[in-house]
């Protein structure tokens, strides 16, 4: 025991007399913070997806916050990622449409960020067309109607910056800053914005309880021939409140925006995007991919009587030839008072994911 | 008994020993060290070795016959038995407790359950952590959805991630199988069906088990690694015994408890076991 002690220390000592600042170099390894899941997710879901090429860090998630909330990554240093990923919209806006720097609307409403590291098919966007959150956070910077840059101005901007380089090298452990680097370290902070202890996860934790009335609408959403909401959103037992899968919900007759259709090139993919989670729904209105509908109402109105066929309509929206499943106004009234138990004050308001800037 | 064995066989090595220019007695056994039942006091190798091999089950669809693929959704017509023009958007189904029947009465009892997903082809292949053992066959069961043991609520976090799970308020646990599409009805018109099949509710908090228990007697003999197919006829769905016309039930029939009941009746007859080959 002893002897071993001993030769532990002989060979630290020996390391430490010749130190090799390119191995150093090689060998920095970040603080590991891996995510910490909440019971509900924990006990119901498969562990979170974190890239093998892009562990948590301390140091990464710092460096990813200050990118998210830093205009440095416009093209004229306006629009930062939160400028329309705002904390206190669940990391959306209140505008259907986003303006980019030039004053141009964009075409889709913006996304809420939560959960990400859950959506297991990694299909990112309405539509689907980002691989990973690391491409996604490619996208933006370089959109015309966003933050119409270069990554090439972006980088050189962070560079030259007083502080960017350090952190970067206490991220990764280089100063050479590149657009791979500066996503990884975004998609690092997004993994981390994480929402499960809403009303309803404290009420099947046998922490908090619900009203009549929002039990009531949990029924309808559960009940095929009511709400029918689960087969793409989810259930007590599937707590991301989406499948995170493609669908033409029925909005529109003639489809003007072609969505997954036109990443996959499959006309039968025409009118199809990405279910969003029902998670914080209090406060990323307005709802829809087009951001058409801006109150809850109107969504439970569209489902109820609104919808509309089109050739590529899921089969699910199957009152589409009554309109709509046709909810009484009592039933619409505790729906949406149960879908409201799924938001999390506590998220929005989490220090760590407020600006650092 | 063992110790009998093992006396004996040492009191034949030991008559061996003292009498070596006498033939040596025969001892039947395996001679292959590398095999499950080697047996170093055989000296004459009796054929009977047995090794572990790989199984990987395959699920196929067809239509009467025809190869049914993801090639298919939106864009091929069916016609079923009772004369519907029909559509197939999605198809998911659930298949657990597969199990391979040995000709000398034990099991291989695989452990896994697998939701086969038309629209992701790495989910029409299992590969089972247990090895096989090399021998004849004489079996293979397997349940369509999940017995009552198995069904639980919550239990499996990848199907609950896929979204699988089925309403408590129909007695909860898991889908068996969604399949969803479009047909022209008596008009012409397209209208959706989604043919969702899973525990059957009875009335208010009172439930039957609905899932199928296949038992097939097939004969095959391992020798290498093997792949076995699980073929699933879905033109059989709306066919037998029962002619399903999707003018009377199309949509809404989680809670529709005959629904359930014959679509577990039809199911009989969907399944079977194809190319065993290794």
């Amino acid at each position: 025991m002893t002897l071993g002690t001993c030769f532990l220390a002989l060979l630290v000592a020996c390391s430490s007399n010749e130190p090799d600042p390119e191995d150093i170099q090689e060998q920095y390894i970040p603080t590991p913070k891996p995510l910490t899941v909440p019971p509900i997710l924990g006990q119901l879901l498969p562990p979170p997806l974190v890239p093998l090429d892009n562990p948590q860090t301390v140091e990464g998630i710092e460096l990813g916050r200050k990118l998210f909330f830093d205009p440095i990554l416009s093209g004229d240093g306006t629009q930062a990622c939160a400028s329309c990923h705002k904390p206190s919209n669940a990391f959306t806006d209140t505008n259907r449409f986003s303006v980019g720097i030039d004053g141009i609307a964009g075409i889709r409403n913006s996304m809420p960020i939560f959960n990400m590291a859950w959506n297991r098919d990694n299909k990112f966007f309405w539509d689907g067309r980002a691989m990973s959150i690391e491409a996604q956070a490619l996208d933006p910077v370089t959109n015309p109607v966003e933050m119409h840059n270069t990554w090439e101005n972006a980088v050189g901007s962070l560079q030259n910056h007083s502080q960017y380089p350090e952190l970067f090298n206490k991220a990764f452990g280089t100063t050479t800053i590149t657009k791979e680097l500066t996503a990884k370290a975004i998609a690092q902070f997004e993994r981390t914005l994480i929402a499960a202890n809403s009303p309803f996860d404290k009420y099947l934790l046998g922490e908090g309880t619900l009203t009549q009335q929002e039990l009531n609408g949990f029924q309808i959403f559960m009940d095929e021939s009511r709400g029918d909401c689960f087969h793409c959103h989810g259930n007590e037992n599937s707590p991301l409140w989406t499948d995170n899968i493609f669908h033409n919900n029925g909005l529109d007759a003639i489809i003007t925006d072609k969505g997954l259709g036109n990443v996959t090139g499959d006309p039968n993919d025409d009118g199809l995007f990405k279910s969003p989670s029902l998670r914080n729904l209090a406060y990323t209105a307005p709802y829809m991919h087009d951001g058409r509908f801006a109150t809850l109402d109107e969504v439970i109105n569209h489902y109820s009587e609104g919808l509309v066929y089109s050739r590529t309509i899921d089969p699910l929206m199957k009152a589409v030839s009554r309109g709509g499943v046709q909810l009484s106004e009592a039933e619409k009234a505790d729906l949406k008072a149960f879908l409201l138990t799924l938001s999390d004050p506590s998220f929005i308001n989490n220090p760590d994911f407020q600006d650092p800037n | 008994m063992k110790k009998i064995a093992i006396l004996l066989i040492m009191a034949f090595a030991a008559v061996g020993c003292s009498n070596s220019d006498e033939p040596q007695t025969e001892v039947l056994g395996c001679m292959d060290i590398d095999s499950l039942n080697y047996n170093p006091a055989a000296n004459t190798d009796d054929g009977s070795c047995t090794y572990e091999k790989t199984a990987t089950i395959v699920f196929t669809q067809n239509w009467a016959g025809n190869p049914l693929t993801q090639a298919d959704f939106n864009s091929t017509v069916f016609e079923n038995q009772a004369g519907n023009y029909m559509y197939i958007s999605k198809l998911r189904y659930l298949i657990s407790r597969i199990v391979l029947k040995k000709a000398d009465g034990t099991t291989i009892d695989f452990a896994e359950y697998n939701l086969i997903d038309l629209s992701k082809p790495n989910t029409l292949t299992l590969s089972p952590s247990q090895p096989i053992i090399t021998g004849d066959y004489t079996g293979i069961s397997f349940i369509y959805g999940f017995n009552e043991i198995d069904n639980r609520s919550g239990a499996y976090p990848d199907l609950n991630d896929a979204d699988w799970n089925w309403p408590s308020m129909l007695g909860g646990g898991y889908h068996f199988m969604q399949m969803d599409g479009t047909f022209d009805d008596n008009m012409g018109a397209p209208q959706p069906f989604n043919f969702h099949n899973g525990t059957a509710r009875v009335s208010d908090g009172v439930f039957e088990q609905n899932f199928i228990a296949f038992n097939f007697n097939v004969a095959f003999t391992v020798t290498d690694d093997t792949t076995i197919e699980i073929k699933m006829d879905v033109a059989e769905w709306f066919k037998n015994p029962l002619t399903w016309d999707l003018n009377d039930r199309s949509t809404d029939l989680m809670m529709n408890y005959i629904a359930q009941k014959d679509m577990q009746r039809n199911g009989g007859s969907v399944f079977s076991i194809g190319a065993i080959t290794q």
